[in-house]
């Protein structure tokens, strides 16, 4: 009895452990700097002061720069869903050769750091235009629909449309009247999610932009870092996250809606006709030239000039601390710091919240959605905000990180923790408890039932979530350009750098090092991909 | 020998399982039968040390194990689902529970061995789970319980995922492993073929209370109540007067016993009632009633019909279908009957 008594104390305390641990980290890391802005915008000398917020919602310039955000956001959600739509329709319905490469090929680019992609843009020359901007956006988020709606419609039942076509409808009638109305949720969901990317992105906004496009993250930016006018960035930073809140909710409400979607259905007719061929071609065409042509006019543009944007990597540019090789080097170090934080984090929370219930007792499972809740909140405030606020808190002893190599893998963690957390909550849970309590019966204790049920399937979700979180802080723009020093600089930093500077030679260099940076990327998300069957369920 | 004394399961407010006494003897085979919803999982999983029992004591030989927790309990128990590890090939299945123990890897192997001999899967060591159909997932499932000898091997609804036509040849197989290994098993299942075929005791659960108890026969003879009585297939119901110790049947006079006043409740199941086509009341024998058909089913070796007579309704199996409206003379095995107090057990909806 005592030998049980003592490791259920055991168990209490790893368990407690496993929570606390990534909530502090999350609350020092998260809530603190994060909080430090809002009370930063919203309070003076101890008081509720709204008068900068007021004053930015006075100013001309900057009504025009949040009207711009809402504006280019809303645009760039039509834009992606006009392209994504129709791959993701037959992507769902048809089965051909070669459909797994076209998958992979749309969604990979979801993971591609946005300075490669701005980068790529500006190789095809249409930088500086509204179009460019949303083409971008686009790129990034086809992928968001090519999932979230190509997961609803692969799950949907196909016997909905059979008795719909035998009660009388036809095809056309079919789809407005019973597949479109199942799928709205899932659309939905993707477009919100879609919408609160553009409307938080940043790296594409300050590369493509050019002098006449702004948005509340780049403002925030430029109100911090070039007019040193903290106060209306905090109030800049206020609105953004309230309006990010709003999103959030409308996404939120969105998803709820949508069905669970059932695994086991496999539809989809193999392709056989000539004319579905053709159909196939058209409806995939625009996705396909959309994200093939500037990361080919990318990868085309880096070997210009004989490849001497290669070459100069390895040199260091005068007014410059360091080569871009050099970036290239300290990003994949920072990287694996925060890909082994993040997940380590990430799996500890993934784990507790998934922990099965030997008693249901209704408050666990409270504190269980809370803390899933509270670990994916870094994915609606803007990398802008956090790096802001890395920047206002972290300046004092003990917590003066300013200097310290610690802070930029500490952000890209923070960062890349939702996803981890969203990565891996879902397979955990997908755990057969049968196979827990089978495995009980049959002699193993509690940490043995964890480690020969529950470790291989964790282990194959965290290094799923390892490969995106590496992915993600290797392409981390917005909040390390506060944070970053020069001797920290990463390669999204120096690809910015570069394509700031004046000169053909500085070019190349950026061409050079964006397509480095996409091979690495690109090969991480795929390894992280291969790890897992079954997982590329659309 | 397994005892379960008072136990209750809660979940919440709801009271899944409520005090519920039973015991399984050393060699013995003990069901629990009961609808859907009644509990029976709940007590089994009770047993099994899986759900936190409200109140009462589950108890081996002299030890009381309600505290101790369910992989130091020495209980096998089979799922419905099978929960086979589908991440293990057959062999890892089979020789998990010995692993968890602690033997060494060649005397896993040959009690691996010998299990998948004794449940006929002689060779599948290394198939994977997937490979295999229900019946043989069921089998695997039925040898890693069985694997490191558990003192006590707890079955849920073994037979409910293997399709019918197996269904009977796997319960005769069921009984055969589980009597060679001559393990003390007990048995939940709605299913009263189930029950009946490998049980020597049973326990009829409702509303997560004990109906009745005893020995299979003397069950199913006996159900003790009106609605355990209905649901072990009682499908004809009468109320007879009680004159001097006999109770008047229609068919002839029939012993009551000692402890009913004075109506009886008679139930009948529909074969323990056989029907011959008769054309007037004037060619019934003695011990036959005449009706009239109401309804009527095929069964394929037999038909079922519902049939109006003077006595009350009864339903009674014949060899051909009679067309409805005609007139049929009705047999009875009164051995068979199902005798209960009718005062006791007098609200119809009981």
């Amino acid at each position: 009895m005592i030998a049980g008594l003592r490791r259920n104390v055991g168990g209490r305390l790893g368990a407690a452990v496993l929570v606390l641990l990534p909530l502090t980290f999350l609350g020092l890391f998260f809530v603190w700097p994060v909080g430090a802005i809002m009370a930063r915008g919203l309070f003076a000398h101890g008081s509720l002061d709204l008068g900068p917020i007021d004053d930015a919602f006075r100013d001309p310039a900057l009504r025009h720069v949040a009207w711009f955000t809402a504006w280019q956001a809303t645009l760039s959600t039509i834009a992606t869903l006009a392209i994504a739509l129709p791959a993701t329709a037959v992507l769902s319905r048809f089965r051909f050769a070669g459909r797994a490469l076209v998958i992979a090929g749309l969604t990979m680019p979801f993971v591609l750091p946005t300075v490669v992609v701005a980068t790529a843009f500006r190789g095809l020359g249409v930088d500086g235009s509204l179009a460019a901007i949303l083409l971008a956006h686009a790129f990034f988020n086809v992928a968001v629909v090519v999932r979230v709606v190509g997961a609803a419609w692969v799950g949907l039942d196909p016997r909905a449309e059979d008795a719909a076509r035998t009660l009388g409808a036809g095809p056309v009638r079919t789809f407005t009247a019973v597949t479109l109305p199942a799928l709205r949720p899932a659309i939905a969901a993707a477009a919100s999610i879609v919408f609160l990317f553009c409307f938080t992105s940043f790296g594409v906004i300050l590369i493509l932009g050019g002098p006449r496009f702004a948005t509340l993250e780049t403002e925030i930016y430029r109100a911090t870092a070039q007019l040193l006018d903290l106060r209306t960035a905090a109030a800049l930073s206020v609105i953004q996250l309230l309006a990010v809140g709003v999103a959030l909710l409308v996404a939120s409400a969105a998803a709820g809606r949508s069905r669970r979607v059932s695994r086991t259905v496999a539809t989809g007719r193999q392709i056989s006709a000539l004319r579905e061929w053709a159909v196939l071609g058209a409806a995939l065409a625009p996705a396909a030239v959309l994200v093939g042509w500037p990361l080919l006019a990318l990868v085309r543009r880096s070997f210009a000039h004989g490849g001497s944007g290669y070459s100069n990597l390895t040199t260091t540019p005068g007014g410059a601390s360091s080569s871009g090789l050099h970036a290239l080097g300290t990003s994949v170090e920072i990287a694996l710091v925060a890909a082994t934080l993040a997940t380590g984090l990430g799996l500890a929370l993934a784990i507790a919240i998934t922990r099965p219930r030997g008693r249901r007792r209704g408050g666990r499972r409270v504190v269980a959605r809370l803390t899933e809740s509270l670990a994916v909140l870094p994915l609606g405030v803007s990398a802008v905000t956090v790096g802001f606020g890395f920047l206002v808190v972290f300046d004092t002893p003990p917590f003066d990180l300013r200097t310290s190599w610690w802070i930029i893998p500490i952000a890209h963690a923070l960062v890349a923790l939702p996803f981890v957390v969203r990565a891996t909550v879902p397979p955990l849970r997908s755990v057969d408890p049968h196979q827990r309590e089978a495995a009980a019966l049959l002699g193993a204790g509690p940490a043995r039932v964890w480690r020969e049920i529950d470790a291989r399937i964790a282990a194959r979700a965290a290094t799923v979530a390892a490969g995106f979180a590496f992915a993600i802080s290797l392409g981390e723009f917005g909040a390390t350009l506060f944070i970053v020093r020069p001797e920290t600089t990463t390669a999204p930093v120096a690809i910015f750098r570069f394509l700031a500077r004046p000169g053909a030679t500085n070019i190349d260099q950026a061409m050079a090092l964006a397509t480095l940076l996409a091979c690495v990327t690109g090969i991480v998300a795929l390894a992280g991909e291969r790890v897992m069957p079954g997982r590329r369920s659309i | 020998m397994l005892r379960v004394a008072g136990v209750s399961v809660h979940y919440g407010s709801v009271v899944a399982v409520d005090r519920v006494d039973l015991t399984v003897a050393d060699g013995e085979i003990g069901a629990v039968l009961g609808p859907s919803g009644s509990g029976k999982t709940s007590l089994l999983r009770a047993v099994a040390g899986l759900e936190p029992v409200a109140s009462g004591t589950v108890t081996w030989d002299a030890t009381d194990v309600t505290a101790v927790p369910p992989h130091r309990r020495d209980f096998g128990l089979m799922f419905q689902d099978h929960a086979l590890f589908d991440h293990r090939d057959v062999l890892g299945n089979v020789t998990f529970g010995l692993r968890m123990r602690g033997d060494r890897t060649e005397a896993r192997a040959d009690r691996a061995r010998e299990m998948l001999d004794l449940v006929g899967l002689t060779g599948y060591e290394h198939r994977r789970i997937d490979e295999l159909s229900g019946g043989e997932q069921q089998r695997v499932a039925l040898a890693r319980a069985l694997a490191p000898r558990p003192r006590l091997l707890m079955l849920d609804e073994p037979l409910a995922a293997v399709d019918r036509e197996r269904r009977t040849d796997l319960a005769s197989e069921l009984h055969r492993i589980i009597r060679a290994t001559g393990t003390a098993t007990l048995l939940v299942t709605h299913d009263l073929d189930e029950a009946f075929t490998l049980a020597d005791s049973v326990v009829i659960l409702d509303h997560g209370r004990v109906e009745r108890a005893g020995s299979a026969r003397a069950v199913w003879r006996t159900p003790g109540s009106v609605r355990a009585a209905r649901f072990l297939g009682v499908a004809t119901e009468l109320t007879l007067p009680i004159a001097a110790g006999v109770i008047t049947t229609p068919w002839g006079p029939l012993p009551a016993p000692d402890d009913i006043g004075s109506t009886a409740w008679i139930g009948f199941r529909p074969a323990d009632l056989r029907y011959r086509a008769e054309a007037d009341a004037a060619g019934a024998a003695t011990d036959e009633v005449t009706g009239t058909v109401r309804a009527t089913w095929f069964r394929g070796d037999h038909s079922v019909s519902h049939i109006d007579t003077a006595v009350g309704a009864l339903v009674a199996v014949g060899r051909d279908q009679p067309p409805i409206g005609t007139s049929v003379a009705v047999r009875a095995d009164l051995e068979a009957a199902v005798i209960l107090d009718s005062e006791r057990y007098a609200e119809p909806g009981l």
